[in-house]
């Protein structure tokens, strides 16, 4: 009996929202959307089913239910209106997926080079990584739940692979058995 | 194991969440310019054993192309920096000098 599940979620609207993330207009956007604060670098910022994730320097990904979408983008489109920007609904191209339980951080140790201790990946930072041979997200929600990313295209994989490394058994590397 | 910090995100990027883009700081020769200084721009490379500086794309995280500087020989790495400059930082420089004694730019 594994202790860690996977969970595929149903779909979720998602915006990438490209442009200067210093702009104060675009943090009152995003916060107008989806209710979450504009992230640190490198981290997430959670409102129940709503986040947002810092992907990069000028780049951040919204999560928010799919209905709300294209009022979404009609809100950040006025928000942004004469500052640079980008927002596209990017929904249909990634896949979401919650991994739970208390050894989570040696499931997805086994299949990603990114260092996933709690020191250097705690609970609301995010992580842009490879999953064995594919490009993902995962950040941890709380100690014992982490969410993950990854395109649409390579579900199947993902999700063969999430399950695989939590079958496994279990490792205690980064969470000693007891 | 060869691991950067992105300069861009912070994080510690093994080797295989990059990809690696050749030499860094070369100075393109375009249109107009002589033959050689064209098949220089275009073909020769420093393959130097010891410090090396190179571009790297962190591919698999923010997508960002960053420089490093870094030792062939035994993967130390001496730093990272944007890939918006043109020549090495003195920090990077002052710390390759205080690794390796006597240590002059090749180029």
């Amino acid at each position: 009996m594994s202790e860690v599940t996977i969970r595929k979620q149903a779909p979720r609207g998602m915006i990438t929202l490209r442009g200067d993330l210093s702009v104060p207009a675009l943090g009152a956007a995003c916060a107008e959307v989806n209710g979450c604060d504009l992230p640190a670098r490198g981290q997430a910022a959670h409102a129940g089913e709503a986040a947002t994730l810092w992907m990069s320097s000028d780049e951040l990904l919204l999560l928010l239910p799919q209905a709300d979408v294209p009022d979404a983008l009609t809100r950040i489109g006025a928000a942004l209106a004469g500052s640079h920007h980008l927002a596209v609904d990017v929904s249909d191209a990634r896949t979401l997926f919650s991994i739970e339980g208390a050894g989570l951080r040696d499931v997805l140790g086994k299949l990603t080079p990114a260092d996933v201790s709690a020191a250097a990946w705690p609970p609301g930072a995010l992580r842009r990584t490879r999953l064995a041979q594919v490009a993902a997200a995962i950040w941890l929600r709380t100690e014992t739940e982490a969410q993950l990313i990854c395109f649409r295209s390579v579900t199947d994989y993902v999700e063969a692979l999430l399950h695989t490394a939590a079958k496994a058994g279990q490792v205690g590397f980064h969470r000693p058995l007891r | 194991m060869l691991t950067f910090e992105c300069p861009y995100c912070g994080v510690q990027a093994d080797e295989t969440e990059l990809s690696p883009g050749g030499e860094a700081h070369l100075t393109r020769h375009g249109p107009e310019s002589s033959d050689e200084a064209f098949e220089g721009y275009l073909f020769l490379r420093e393959n130097p054993r010891g410090v090396h500086f190179e571009r790297w794309r962190h591919s698999f995280g923010c997508g960002k192309w960053f420089l490093a500087a870094r030792c062939t020989m035994t993967l130390e790495v001496f730093g990272t920096y944007a890939a918006q400059t043109t020549e090495p930082p003195q920090d990077i420089l002052d710390k390759i000098t205080g690794r390796r004694p006597g240590w002059r730019r090749l180029g």
